[in-house]
């Protein structure tokens, strides 16, 4: 844990919807090391999801650096983030966003066949326990599975980081914890970083370290000295 | 204003590009049918105008010598309302700085002035005055062609003698609306002339003083024509008189109805196409967009609106995007219809055109197109209504997919994962595939249709210019000769081969079947003019019998071996019964034809001939021309190359003008259908393609995986296409045919490349722009909503 994936300093970010001004982010310095687990708690409009999008590439600061190892991500253009995602980049959503007209095995196979040296689609689905379903179409998954899928997908091409919006919030707890399960197993087998926004504050205890928001502002931050397995989870 | 109306405003702003697109598709169809109908209706319109203001005849017939007092009688026939009589002579004209051999119909004015009958427009100058023999009226686009204006002169050989002649007037008649000259098949206005002279001249000229060798009849309505017809023949029997005929086989009046009629086919076969093929379009198209629509409605009723209320909205969306089209489509069609009965108008040269108006045609497409917009809508909003407001608020559930085959054979090992997801969606929505790609396949159609028209006339030319005949001339005399006159013309310069023709006018039946035809005795060996069969091979006359055209044979009913009663309508005006021995594959008019000496056998008489086909040596033209001009017995010279000149430029002008109106409407037709369906593709996926895109999957494989199936169903519709376009245009070859004029369906491979080329060009247009919205995609939004 002694090198630095995500260095952010004096991150900014200011959405202009019609005339009203929305400062999502504003001023936010951090650190990511390699191989954490981060959990991100705080409420709507707090600033978490702004943070993970731009630090997925998927959206960009108004202000500030942001730096993935020694490469400075803002000032990328389009290409170069797409270019940057598809290489080192995992994401996971509240809502799967799996393909429906793909079974389990193809929506994986479809990250691995544009990546550079990805994880067999059926090697992907064994770490999330999901091997003997990849046959099954989205349809005929339940969330907690489709979830599953999701994340098989996200790490087939063995990324760098993975982020996670809300993976849990559609679920029920007990295939919540199935969930948080197959992250922590792909973050110990594989050495992911991971990165999990979250509402539900019981998942804060799986975490290396947990960061509160506030305002477009991380307002503490907590190191847990031991990760408590997912299975001692409930909520 | 009602907040729902200001939602369907802002729908309208938003879907603009859409919507104009619907829009241009019921355009596209409205138009067609208002242009084609309403050039129709006016010119129809026209010609009977003209017919009446002018006092065009019913009955017409030619007689050798008839004296003046026979008018009398001939009026006293029941039936008959009016008698015009007259001399009608054709004769050779010599035109200064015109080498080729002109032609003159000659026809007499009486010395009062205006005729009975077939009266003269006058376009410039004045009739002739009495007593004034060199002065005479031509038509008017025999004067055009050789820029002649009042004042202008010409020679002529009436009766042996030369004549110089000046023209005082140019004029129109109804009776040479289309002027053809003997032996030729298209007018050609340089060569053909009709000259109105003082009846006094002429009848000095022919000899013909209280004479006549025309006379045309005005019927009273309701008259029977055909016992008119039988007791003229009786009348001018024992004159020389050749069997009179209606308005039906007058020459002129043939060709333009033929014209009109292809017309009148034309706008009864490709709108209704149009029509149909848009308003399927509309309904394929709008009932996507309402489906995409289905959150808002869910909405709406969760809000507590009525399903009537939420039907109604949209009914009105789909209507404005409709009316527009009809606007459009209205101004367009009646603005190419007068467009078109200008074209029409110049090319018949009708002294005036009527235009009509067609409401009940705006009614009728616009009724057609809204039921069918409205139909679509309500199809979608059927299913949605239906949900509980709860669920129809939530996109629509994952749709179930189900492998093709067992999952052990899973295509997706095989292929790359994009591809996967185009086969699925399109195994998943096969009946919305199967439209697509039927839509896109009219699309194609309907272009094979509007284009075929080039490679047909292609094949007309081929098989009658160089297959059938061959000849470089074809030289008519005034009257029968014997022949000896075949050993003269070989003598002329520059003539290489001679082939003598006679030609008899007949009647020929079967069954209750009748018609009035031209039957030409050949040499048995001929090799200018040749008898081509139905295979397109050439076909050697039988000895005895007659060959008929393929056309006559069909209208008779009858085959080869059938036997046919024949009217000979010359000489003895015996009746025969003959067999028929061939069909005869040819493209103008239906004849019969005959071994020279068999066709003499019959008419008991010793072999005659009315015409010569001539090879000629190109490098001596000029002296055989003026040879030809001393000869007083020819009636004139056609020429193969100025005829298919001419028949090149009429039929250009019109095809082309008619094919490319006719490809730009089919062109917008189907640039609708493929951009609304590419735009609604993308509706449709945006939150898959959206996902993709935060995978790390760049813009371009993004649209790849867009437009893999817009290019697979579109080039899987092509063949469909081709096939669709071929029976439509075989259906309009075979609504066309008529007794004038009828043609072999050739589609060339180049109309299906250049119909297929333009439905891809729309393909690629609609990509571009749908490229621009992909590179638009929020990948945020979509992410941050549930599927």
């Amino acid at each position: 844990m002694n090198q630095r994936v995500f260095t952010a300093r004096g991150l900014t970010k200011t959405y202009v919807s019609g005339e009203v001004e929305v400062r999502a982010l504003r001023g936010l310095d951090l650190e990511i090391w390699a191989g954490e687990v981060v959990v991100l708690l705080g409420p709507s409009g707090s600033g978490k999801s702004t943070l993970l999008n731009i630090m997925g590439g998927l959206d960009h600061p108004s202000s500030g650096r942001l730096f993935f190892k020694d490469t400075e991500l803002t000032g990328f253009n389009d290409r170069a983030l797409t270019a940057y995602r598809r290489r080192y980049v995992g994401f996971v959503f509240q809502f799967y966003n799996l393909i429906p007209s793909l079974t389990a095995y193809e929506n994986v196979a479809l990250v691995t066949e544009i990546a550079e040296r990805p994880m067999r689609p059926d090697e992907a689905l064994a770490v999330v326990g999901l091997e003997a379903r990849m046959d099954h179409f989205p349809s005929q998954l339940s969330g907690g599975e489709q979830q599953r899928v999701a994340i098989a997908r996200a790490i087939a091409k063995r990324p760098e980081v993975l982020l996670c919006d809300e993976p849990t919030g559609a679920l029920d707890s007990k295939t919540g914890i199935l969930v948080i399960e197959a992250l922590l197993n792909v973050n110990s087998q594989l050495g992911t970083t991971t990165l999990i926004i979250t509402h539900n504050a019981s998942i804060q205890d799986v975490a290396d370290r947990v960061l509160f928001f506030a305002d477009g502002q991380i307002s503490r931050i907590r190191k847990n000295e031991t990760r408590r397995p997912a299975a001692e989870l409930s909520w | 204003m009602r907040v729902l109306d200001l939602k369907l405003v802002r729908d309208l702003k938003r879907l603009w590009a859409q919507a104009l697109a619907i829009a241009f598709v019921v355009a596209g169809g409205v138009a067609t049918l208002v242009l084609a109908v309403g050039s129709a209706r006016s010119l129809d319109e026209t010609r009977t105008a003209y017919y009446e203001r002018y006092r065009f005849a019913d009955v017409f017939a030619a007689v050798k010598r008839a004296p003046e007092t026979l008018v009398g009688r001939i009026a006293e026939i029941p039936g008959v309302a009016a008698v015009d009589a007259r001399i009608a002579k054709l004769a050779l004209l010599d035109i200064p700085n015109f080498r080729q051999p002109a032609t003159g119909q000659f026809i007499s004015l009486p010395e009062s002035g205006e005729p009975l009958l077939n009266r003269l427009y006058m376009r410039v100058g004045r009739m002739p005055e009495p007593g004034r023999a060199e002065e005479v009226v031509v038509n008017e686009t025999f004067a055009k062609a050789h820029a002649f204006a009042p004042g202008s002169r010409f020679s002529a050989i009436l009766n042996g003698r030369k004549r110089e002649l000046t023209v005082v007037g140019i004029a129109l008649s109804p009776e040479f609306i289309y002027a053809i000259g003997p032996g030729d098949i298209m007018p050609d206005d340089r060569r053909f002339a009709i000259v109105w002279m003082s009846e006094k001249a002429l009848a000095n000229a022919y000899d013909l003083d209280g004479a006549f060798s025309s006379v045309n009849i005005k019927l009273l309505r309701d008259a029977p024509e055909r016992e008119v017809i039988q007791r003229l023949d009786a009348l001018l029997d024992r004159y020389g008189g050749q069997a009179a005929y209606g308005r039906k086989d007058q020459t002129s009046h043939a060709w333009l109805d033929h014209e009109l009629d292809m017309l009148n086919n034309m706008s009864r076969t490709l709108p209704p196409i149009f029509l149909l093929v848009a308003a399927f379009l509309v309904n394929l198209t709008l009932s996507r967009l309402v489906a995409l629509e289905r959150e808002q409605i869910g909405l709406l009723k969760a809000l507590g609106y009525r399903t009537v209320a939420i039907a109604a909205h949209y009914i009105k969306f789909v209507v404005v995007l409709v009316a527009i089209g009809i606007v459009i489509g209205g101004a367009a069609g009646t603005w190419l219809g007068m467009y078109f009965t200008r074209l029409f108008g110049d090319f018949f040269h009708f002294p005036f055109l009527v235009f009509i108006q067609n409401a009940d045609l705006y009614v009728l497409a616009a009724a057609l197109s809204l039921a069918a917009a409205i139909v679509g809508a309500v199809h979608a909003l059927r299913d949605v209504v239906t949900l509980p407001p709860a669920v129809a608020m939530q996109p629509a559930s994952p749709p179930r997919f189900r492998h093709i085959l067992p999952s052990r054979f899973s295509i997706g090992r095989l292929l790359t994962q994009p591809a996967v997801m185009m086969l699925r969606g399109i195994a998943h929505h096969p009946v919305r595939a199967g439209f697509t790609l039927l839509g896109m396949a009219l699309a194609t159609a309907i272009l094979v249709v509007s284009l075929f028209t080039r490679g047909t006339m292609e094949n007309l030319i081929d098989v009658t210019y160089f297959m059938a005949d061959r000849q470089d001339a074809t030289v008519s005399f005034t009257e029968r000769r014997p022949q000896a006159v075949v050993n003269q013309m070989a003598g002329l310069p520059g003539v290489l081969t001679v082939e003598p023709y006679r030609e008899v006018p007949a009647r020929i039946r079967h069954g209750s079947v009748e018609r009035r035809i031209r039957i030409s005795g050949r040499p048995r060996d001929a090799d200018l003019s040749r008898i081509i069969d139905v295979n397109l091979h050439p076909v050697a006359l039988p000895e005895s019998g007659l060959a008929i055209s393929d056309m006559l044979a069909r209208i008779l009913g009858a085959e080869v071996g059938d036997f046919v009663e024949i009217d000979l309508l010359e000489g003895q005006h015996r009746t025969v019964t003959l067999p028929i021995t061939a069909r005869v594959e040819d493209y103008f008019g239906i004849k019969g034809m005959m071994d020279a000496e068999a066709l003499a056998r019959v008419m008991r008489e010793a072999p005659a001939v009315n015409s010569v086909h001539l090879a000629i040596d190109a490098s001596m033209l000029d002296a055989l021309y003026d040879a030809i001009k001393r000869m007083p017995a020819v009636s004139g010279m056609a020429l193969q190359r100025a005829s298919l000149a001419s028949f090149r430029e009429a039929v250009a002008l019109l095809i082309t003008a008619m094919g490319s109106i006719y490809t730009g409407l089919a062109a917008i037709i189907a640039f609708g259908v493929i951009y609304n369906n590419a735009r609604i593709s993308l509706s449709e996926r945006a939150r898959e393609l959206a996902s993709l895109r935060v995978l790390g999957f760049t813009r371009g494989e993004v649209l790849r995986i867009l437009l893999l199936e817009l290019t697979l169903l579109t080039l899987l519709a092509q063949p469909p296409g081709w096939a669709i376009g071929y029976g439509l245009a075989w259906v309009m070859k075979t609504n066309l045919a008529g007794e004038l004029m009828r043609v072999r369906l050739v589609v060339e491979h180049f109309t299906y490349v250049l119909a297929s080329a333009i439905v891809i060009g729309a393909a690629v247009f609609s990509a571009l722009v749908v490229r621009q919205r992909v590179n638009r995609l929020d990948l945020v939004a979509v992410l941050k909503t549930r599927d």
